[in-house]
């Protein structure tokens, strides 16, 4: 009996065998159930994505068909769709742009152990905090027609009030901007921990070679300070394109299609126009969107990376 | 001496721009009424009411005790989970190490809604709606790979020896890692609390899907549904929201260096 467990391919000795890279440490079950929580809630339903995508089910009912790439054909024609993925690019690298450029203005302007600046640093950080639903609804009584705060100091010009929301391009910037002003915080920490960690020395050093301040800004601080561009950008990047909460607090993708981002324009599809074939296709679109640009991000930070 | 009130005046303004939307916020909340008034005039007399309605019509106290139930379930849960992940990817660089490290960190670029379609068709074939363990799971979920990240990155620099020392001294895989390893990962696992307990008491994207009744609702979804409810009443929607800030912000405001440390802990090294 002895001699049959232990030769290859048997049952037994496969159990024998993961017991002892157990053992060895190169299987470690330790690592799991993180394994299992991923595969559970994000492969799973990623590869079940790839396969809803390519039928025409509504989202309920038990019977659908395959139609092939039809959903990819329709969704590359489909006017809504490439509006809503410049939306997307739109709250994506705008609010990565404001954020970053101003971010940077923020760390370098509130640097120090004042406690003035600690105390402006605490408040820019605070709607980090706040939930961006909340934040939404915020600036929606500021931009409100009737009665919205912008409008009534319109009103103090004697300026006639603008309806903000009803533009669609106007209201993807006001939205880009609110989510800028809500998240720079995390950009200026970013920044903040960036600029604490570079030497003194090295700023020193520059003053004796006879460097004005902007030389030092540009050749010493900016080059040091890459990793904290390269947390910025990514962050917000990935952020502000998965943009979902502020736009259903502040125009609900509206008016029509105009406003809305792929997150929104999913949940619109899936729920309310009962195409939850169309609405994975469009899932698969924004997974590869992020991630070509993501990794496209990372090679990009990667050369210019400089270590101290 | 100008360029001192140059400073100056950009502090002000920075702080101005601050807290402007939550003056605007508060003023409204105590106004029986907007109409007539600037949304900018100072109160002229203090209506609380709004509160009291606001608290009951939005069902703020159970949406209050469910998202205190459901962070600190799943915090717990990211914790444990996570730090005991990180340990032997840490530890042991394998090839198979390097890939399951790698597998569970490219997720932090998956689009949570880009997999909602057939997220929601298994959350009900599993009857996951409207129950806390599935909301727990799902977001517990989404923010492993950030946890995993920052666990791994901060094992990574507690020397070695350690672990040596104590398997010499006899303790075993699980003694050696809940006993001497985990406290010395206090650090970071306060820093991953304050990130991943932010996101998730803020959450909307997936509480929204999965959290239809009334009485497993969180703040944020009871609140977008009180607010298209009452959207008329801007005072009252005002107070609600202002009710709806006030538990995250008071924490914020008690613990900030905390947080902001937290921050800068997953944002640099991230």
């Amino acid at each position: 009996m002895h001699s049959r467990n232990s030769r290859p391919g048997r049952p037994g000795s496969r159990i024998k065998k993961l017991k002892a890279s157990v053992a060895a440490g190169s299987v470690n079950v330790m690592y799991l159930p993180a394994l299992a929580f991923v595969s559970v809630f994000i492969f799973y339903p990623f590869f079940r994505g790839i396969y809803i995508s390519f039928t025409n089910w509504n989202g309920y009912s038990s019977s659908f068909r395959f139609v092939g790439f039809e959903q990819y054909l329709t969704m590359f024609g489909d006017k809504n769709v490439l509006n809503t993925i410049v939306n997307t690019f739109i709250y994506g690298l705008g609010s990565t742009f404001f954020q970053t450029v101003f971010g940077l203005a923020l760390a370098l302007f509130l640097d120090g152990n004042r406690r003035i600046k600690s105390v402006v640093r605490t408040v820019v950080y605070l709607p980090v905090i706040i939930s961006p639903l909340i934040m939404g609804y915020i600036w929606y009584f500021f931009f409100r027609y009737n009665g919205g705060a912008v409008n009534d100091i319109l009103a103090l010009f004697a300026k006639e009030p603008v309806d903000w929301f009803a533009n669609g391009r106007r209201s993807v910037w006001i939205i880009m901007l609110v989510n800028s002003y809500q998240f720079v915080g995390v950009s200026m920490v970013m920044f903040l921990a960036g600029l604490q960690s570079i030497p003194p020395s090295y700023h020193e050093a520059a003053v004796i070679d006879g460097a004005s301040p902007f030389k030092r800004f540009r050749f010493v601080t900016v080059p040091l300070l890459v990793p904290a561009f390269a947390s910025s950008v990514i962050f917000n990047t990935i952020g502000g394109m998965k943009l979902f909460d502020v736009i259903v607090a502040t125009t609900d993708g509206g008016p029509g299609y105009a406003s809305q981002s792929l997150s929104t324009m999913m949940y619109d599809l899936y729920f309310s126009k009962q195409n939850a074939g169309y609405a994975a296709a469009l899932g698969i679109l924004m997974f590869a969107i992020i991630v070509i640009l993501s990794v496209m991000l990372l090679e990009f930070f990667k050369r210019k990376r400089v270590d101290l | 001496m100008i360029k001192n009130i140059l400073k100056a005046s950009g502090l002000v303004v920075i702080g101005l721009l601050y807290t402007i939307p939550l003056y605007v916020l508060a003023t409204m909340s105590v106004k029986a009424s907007s109409l007539g008034t600037s949304l900018w005039a100072p109160p002229t007399a203090l209506y609380l009411t709004n509160f009291r309605n606001a608290w009951t019509s939005a069902h703020l106290s159970r949406a209050l005790v469910n998202n205190a139930l459901i962070t600190a379930i799943s915090l717990v849960l990211i914790v444990f989970v996570g730090s005991l992940a990180s340990y032997p990817l840490a530890r042991r660089q394998t090839k198979l190490n390097g890939f399951v490290s790698a597998l569970l960190v490219s997720c932090m670029v998956v689009p949570p809604l880009a997999v909602l379609v057939p997220l929601y068709k298994f959350i009900v074939d599993i009857h996951g709606m409207n129950t806390y363990w599935a909301i727990i799971l799902i977001l517990v979920t989404f923010q492993l790979p950030l946890c995993v990240y920052l666990y791994t990155n901060f094992i990574k620099t507690i020397p070695r020896e350690l672990d040596e020392a104590a398997r010499i001294d006899g303790c075993n895989s699980a003694t050696l890692f809940f006993r001497i390893v985990f406290p010395l990962l206090k650090p970071i696992t306060s820093s991953i609390v304050i990130l991943c307990g932010i996101l998730i008491w803020n959450d909307y994207q997936f509480s929204v899907f999965f959290l239809q009744k009334k009485d497993v609702q969180t703040i944020a979804v009871s609140l977008s549904q009180f607010v298209s409810q009452y959207q008329n009443d801007i005072n009252l929607v005002a107070a609600g929201c202002l009710i709806g800030i006030f538990p995250m912000t008071a924490v914020y405001l008690g613990l900030q260096k905390y947080f902001i440390k937290g921050l800068a802990d997953g944002a640099v090294k991230g």
